[in-house]
């Protein structure tokens, strides 16, 4: 197995998910599945090839440095699902 | 019956008022409501569109009329519609309303169209058959045992079932072209930056895009239209002309040089679908066109690298999913760790899970030069094979597909098996081309089989333009399925 329960649960800590003991091995299998595709990466030289990261290779456009959207904090909190005062409440992390 | 009717022939007959915005509209509802049991939708806004549709007649008895006006469509659930449901096919959105628009919805309202309702989709546009949606799997009208593919399969469905006469999607390794050819229709990914991704709610940013479904490479042409064009709100957006598209619709074929890559005819392709594929090739041989051999010799590795670039950028993207701001938001947290935690583990279904999991590993510390930067890299050579391919060719062609339409269940057990149906399509997006699938008859199953066109940075106009002049001497775009 290519990647051990261990790794698992760092990444599902890093990438905030709860994966609970029992779903552990299932996680494991799925992710060594793809690993195990995208291993087949290595059968290609990519020796002095420039990484891509965007089919745009230009700079991207500035614009005007005036303002441009108006406050609309009361609109977008309504999806929120727990507000006071337009403030988005989380259980506390200040004792 | 009006929905025989393609796209543009609906838009001329409500222009000669020979046809109200409102029978239409209500004859699509109907049908919508009739044909439920596809799952093709999400949201039907019954109320919204009879309204709508009522204004578009006032307009048009005043004799106004923009390039859509009275025209029903639908939005796949991906794209945000102000005060309207806007799920992503995702229990972590179930409840959310979107509170704007969407530029591509935005612009398809102010040319004129009528919302329906918004469509299926496999949960954050991850699957390649919509069986990852959080509100169950939409139904192929071709057979309703088989997937209608993914994950625009809503969006392909209706159009398809004649639910409605076209439809919006979005495609980051295939999303609109597999479904396109798995129902039978023609749908474009255009080239990236061609369409605005504002109020598309984001999978891989460097790979989306949206584009059309339809029936008919005209009908597809008409809505890209609408859609297409610079827009500030993503700085991503180009100005690019679409007056070139109507152009190319008249294009003649003599000349045109289709490219062939060989790795797209090999034994992994189903021959049914090769069969169907050499014979529409055949069809543009007799319009002019010539066929060219050539080689993209890095495609084998498109798919390895896309299952790490995609993973990567979504688990990015979907980190704003945090119980917070919007979303699902866990019960039994106690602490911020776990309102995190527990939200996301309980909104997210399992294939969204997997692919933010192997994404957050191949950025991760230890593993992102073997993984990421090596992806990277491979993504230039497949631009450069193209870039190299096009010195040969103008559009090269290929089955969009290894196999048409697989069945419900089949493949969901293996998501390796699953990711392998868009071997021909995500080098596509990686390297940033318009890709376009078109109907090319059926396989012995009676299942529709799609061809794909790629084409150059920004020469959709092209691609749509080959396609048109085959659509004008085949009638395979207007086969539909029996009963619909």
């Amino acid at each position: 197995m290519s990647i051990s329960k261990k790794d698992v649960e760092h990444v599902a800590h890093l990438a905030r998910i709860r994966v609970a003991p029992d779903e552990l091995t299932r996680y494991q299998e799925g992710l060594a599945n793809i690993l195990e595709l995208v291993t087949q990466m290595q059968d290609c030289n990519t020796d002095g090839v420039e990484p891509m990261a965007h089919p745009q290779d230009i700079a991207l456009r500035l614009r005007e440095d005036c303002v441009t959207e108006i406050n609309e904090r009361s609109s977008f909190q309504k999806g929120a699902p727990l507000v006071e005062d337009g403030l988005y409440l989380v259980p506390r992390v200040i004792e | 019956m009006p929905h025989r009717h393609s796209l543009t022939t609906l838009r001329d007959m409500l222009r000669q008022r020979e046809i109200s915005s409102s029978e239409l509209t209500r004859h699509f509802l109907d049908r919508i409501a009739r044909y439920d049991d596809l799952n093709a939708f999400i949201t039907v806004e019954e109320e919204t569109a009879m309204a709508s549709a009522q204004q578009a007649d006032k307009r048009l008895s005043n004799g106004e009329h923009g390039p859509l006006t009275g025209v029903p469509i639908a939005h796949k659930d991906i794209f945000c519609t102000r005060g309207i449901l806007t799920t992503c096919g995702s229990k972590m959105l179930r409840n959310f309303i979107a509170p704007y628009d969407a530029t591509v919805v935005e612009r398809l309202a102010d040319a004129g169209s009528v919302l329906t309702g918004k469509t299926n989709m496999d949960e954050f546009a991850m699957g390649s058959s919509n069986e990852t949606s959080y509100f169950g799997p939409v139904r192929n009208p071709w057979n309703r045992e088989r997937v209608p593919g993914g994950s625009s399969g809503g969006s392909a469905a209706a159009v398809a079932a004649r639910l409605v006469p076209g439809a919006t999607g979005t495609d980051t390794g295939g999303s609109i072209r597999q479904p396109a050819a798995f129902c039978g229709l023609t749908g474009l990914k255009p080239s990236y930056g061609r369409v605005s991704r504002y109020g598309m709610i984001a999978f891989a940013s460097s790979l989306d895009q949206g584009g059309p479904l339809a029936r008919s490479a005209m009908d597809a042409a008409l809505l890209l239209k609408c859609m297409a064009g610079l827009d500030r709100r993503d700085s991503t957006s180009m100005a690019h002309d679409t007056a070139d598209i109507d152009g190319a619709l008249k294009i003649n074929l003599r000349g045109l040089r289709i490219g062939l890559p060989t790795e797209f005819f090999d034994d992994s392709v189903n021959a049914g679908v090769l069969l169907r594929v050499r014979e529409a090739l055949a069809v543009f041989e007799e319009l002019g066109a010539s066929l060219v051999d050539i080689a993209l010799p890095n495609s084998r590795a498109g798919i390895p690298c896309y299952y790490v670039i995609a993973p990567a950028e979504a688990s990015s993207n979907l980190s704003r999913f945090d119980g917070v701001r919007f979303g699902h938001r866990s019960e039994q947290a106690t602490n911020l760790q776990e309102l995190y935690e527990y939200s996301r583990a309980e909104g997210f279904g399992e294939e969204v899970k997997r692919r933010i999991l192997i994404g957050t590993y191949a950025l991760s510390a230890g593993y992102y030069d073997a993984y990421y930067l090596k992806a990277q890299r491979i993504r230039r050579l497949i631009a450069q094979d193209f870039s190299k391919a096009f010195e040969q060719c103008d559009i090269i062609a290929g089955p969009t597909t290894p196999s048409s339409a697989f069945g419900l269940g089949e493949k969901t057990q293996d998501p390796v098996a699953m990711y392998l149906n868009d071997i021909f399509t995500s080098t596509v997006n990686l390297a940033g081309l318009p890709g376009l699938s078109i109907p090319a008859g059926l396989d012995d199953s009676g299942l529709p089989v799609g061809m794909q066109l790629i084409g150059k940075f920004m020469d959709e106009g092209r691609l749509l333009g080959a396609a048109h002049r085959f659509q004008q001497v085949t009638d395979w775009h207007q086969s539909a399925p029996e009963g619909f």
